[in-house]
């Protein structure tokens, strides 16, 4: 009887669970509030999250962050569906046609310095510094499959295997990487460790005193107990480079610093209030902000210079769709007419 | 004639005596060797058990380490606290809170298309589809659905519901994609609970005049919903694990938001606007903060880890449970 009783239930739950999901599927999708949308790259996120949490909770707009990356970003950005795409690399020819094809035009601005750093385990008592030719005769794509040793790159060192970690292809920092090492974005040897996770390549190296990697700047310092990072000669003859705050402001950790960017929609930034009040709070916070999240900050110069640049609503690139090395933000923001 | 019968008979008599004899010699004698194999199947027996129980400590034990390794990495984050929070840039005072709605919401969902769905389908298969080469063709694509990778559901989302209905990077896409996702596991557990009722019954029932409806509905659908029960339940918490299709399909990262409330005072009282609502799930935030530099993240991660692997157990658990009850009260 009471099984019975159950099983009635059940087919009665049954058909209204059926008419429940028709009615759903019939209504209405239309979102009718105001929410500041914004995608893109994992490395720019703790920054653009910092911002997000503090700004909802001053100005009650909702804010949403996804990661699709920083190739991901710009696809869904080209396509309208956000308002802001983060990016750690900037914007390639591919996008801006995409971007241009949709008719949206963007406004680029850079927001915070990020190191990419060369590490070793603190196993390794070898490696003193690295020059940028040593590190291209590790990376470049006809060292696969070949350059296999430590020796093989510098005669000083051991005969020990070379074990390589770094970025996953899709990440910027792999392009930034590649083009600032190998002269090409994208071009690199394929016989190393991938991982889009950088604590994953932390592990790897950390373990292994015969492991060279490569990630962001808040990875090492979140990890100096097991790695240390590199000094980078960047040409012969100049001194070595430890990667600091301080070494990446003043311009001498050279090429591997590199800026990172959002890039907001031009006619969001125009006509919606919200993403104005939104890039002016993310402006004038970022100095404090990306200090916090471990990244670092822009003199308080250029950060000035982002803002006028901001305020004048110039759309465009300053790179014209190929990732440059070692280009100066000021400089960068004269070229955007 | 008569004679020749009876000495035919002494002879087969005698043979038989003969055979007994020497059989019983026989045994006697082999009596050791038969021990012998005895004791050494019973050994082999014992040999499989052993390896049969290694087998499964292995699996068991590599769980059971992980679960309390995340368990104690993740102790210090136990706490309402946990639960009530928003994500944040600051690990101590980030939360699960917009992670576990945005689950809850999807799983209901999830739940109201892959059970109506699932049911109906898994009904009309057993007893109702005529037996064809469709109906086999269907059987296939079914326990092939099965397996297919996630990714792919992910991916047939963005193009059909994203995109083609429209429908945005919504709880609504997330929970028709999970949907789909376990619809074929509701469908295979609905047939097999469905084949587990005698053939007397149903025939005991057409016999006194039911009709096929009245026979699914009063005799099929009570003797197995606690089969189909139980893979729902299984199905649920294989959803709540999945990441890939939900991370396909465009879930957030950061939302410090909770969708529209469903239930309003004023009329019409239910409000559907939650379901257009961007989210984010449970294994998408421990995901991210297990890929964040600072280790105070990692805490979290754990504890979310061990969340998720609890409330799963829990699912099956309660699954297991309701089979059990519901067939001690079925009996034939």
């Amino acid at each position: 009887m009471h099984s019975k009783l159950v099983a009635t239930k059940f087919v009665k739950t049954l058909g209204m669970a059926t008419f429940v999901a028709m009615t759903f599927s019939g209504a209405p999708v239309q979102a009718a509030e105001k929410i500041i949308k914004i995608d893109g790259s994992s490395t720019v996120f703790p920054i653009t999250e910092a911002v997000a949490e503090d700004f909802q909770k001053e100005k009650k707009i909702k804010v949403t962050v996804g990661i699709s990356g920083t190739g991901g970003g710009f696809k869904k950005f080209c396509r309208g569906e956000t308002d802001i795409s983060e990016a750690s690399r900037p914007i390639l020819t591919k996008e801006m046609e995409a971007c241009k094809e949709a008719g949206i035009q963007y406004i680029e601005l850079p927001i915070a310095y990020d190191a990419l750093t060369v590490v070793v385990s603190t196993k390794n008592n070898f490696v003193k510094s690295l020059t940028v030719d040593e590190l291209k005769k590790m990376w470049e794509p006809s060292a696969q499959g070949k350059i296999k040793t430590w020796n093989q790159v510098n005669a000083a060192w051991p005969a020990a295997p070379l074990k390589l970690f770094g970025a996953g292809s899709d990440s910027g920092t792999f392009d930034y990487f590649t083009e600032a090492i190998n002269g090409k974005a994208k071009s690199s040897r394929g016989d190393f460790t991938a991982s889009e996770d950088d604590n994953v390549l932390v592990q790897g190296v950390s373990g292994d005193a015969n492991a060279l990697g490569y990630f962001g700047y808040a990875y090492f310092e979140e990890n100096q107990g097991k790695l240390k990072a590199v000094p980078i000669i960047a040409k012969a003859g100049a001194p070595a480079v430890s990667p600091s705050p301080e070494t990446v402001k003043n311009g001498t950790y050279q090429p591997l610093s590199r800026p990172l960017f959002i890039y907001v929609n031009a006619t969001a930034a125009a006509f919606k209030p919200e993403v104005k009040a939104f890039i002016d709070y993310y402006l004038a916070n970022a100095p404090k902000l990306v200090k916090e999240v471990k990244y670092i900050p822009l003199p308080s110069n250029e950060y000035s210079a982002v803002t006028a640049h901001w305020k004048a609503l110039k759309p465009g690139t300053g790179f014209g769709g190929v990732p440059e090395v070692g280009v100066k933000i000021e400089e960068l923001l004269k070229r955007i007419k | 004639m008569n004679d020749d019968v009876r000495k035919n008979n002494d002879a087969s008599k005698n043979l038989m005596k003969y055979q007994a004899t020497t059989n019983k010699a026989a045994v006697l004698e082999n009596l050791d060797a038969v021990r012998a194999m005895i004791r050494r199947h019973k050994f082999n027996d014992y040999i499989f058990s052993i390896i049969g129980l290694i087998a499964l400590m292995i699996g068991l034990l590599t769980l059971l380490t992980l679960f309390i390794e995340l368990i104690r990495d993740g102790s210090g984050r136990f706490n309402l606290q946990f639960f009530s929070d928003f994500p944040s840039r600051r690990a101590e005072h980030a939360g699960l809170l917009s992670a576990w709605v945005g689950s809850a919401l999807i799983m209901a969902i999830t739940f109201l298309v892959a059970v109506p769905m699932g049911v109906a389908a898994g009904l009309y298969l057993e007893e109702y589809a005529p037996k064809n080469w469709f109906s086999d063709l269907i059987e296939i694509n079914v326990s092939n659905l099965a397996g297919v990778p996630s990714i792919i559901y992910g991916l047939l989302a963005l193009g059909l519901f994203v995109y083609g209905l429209g429908l945005g990077q919504s709880i609504l896409t997330a929970g028709l994609t999970l949907g789909l996702l376990i619809l074929p596991i509701v469908i295979v557990a609905t047939r097999e609970s469905i084949r587990a009722i005698p053939v007397a019954i149903r025939e005991a029932a057409y016999a006194v005049g039911a009709t096929k409806w009245q026979v699914v509905a009063d005799h099929i659908v009570k003797y197995s919903y606690g089969g189909i029960l139980t893979g729902v339940i299984i199905g649920m918490a294989r959803a709540l694990g999945e990441t890939a299709p939900v991370i396909t399909i465009g879930a957030l990262t950061f939302i410090a938001f909770l969708p529209s409330s469903p239930i309003s005072t004023e009329p019409p009282y239910l409000n559907f606007e939650w379901l257009s609502s961007g989210f984010t799930v449970l294994p998408i935030q421990m995901f991210n903060w297990l890929s964040r530099p600072d280790h105070a993240f990692h805490v979290n991660a754990a504890a979310t880890g061990a969340i998720i692997i609890m409330v799963t157990l829990l699912m099956n658990g309660t699954a297991i449970w309701l089979r059990y009850r519901i067939r001690k009260n079925i009996k034939w």
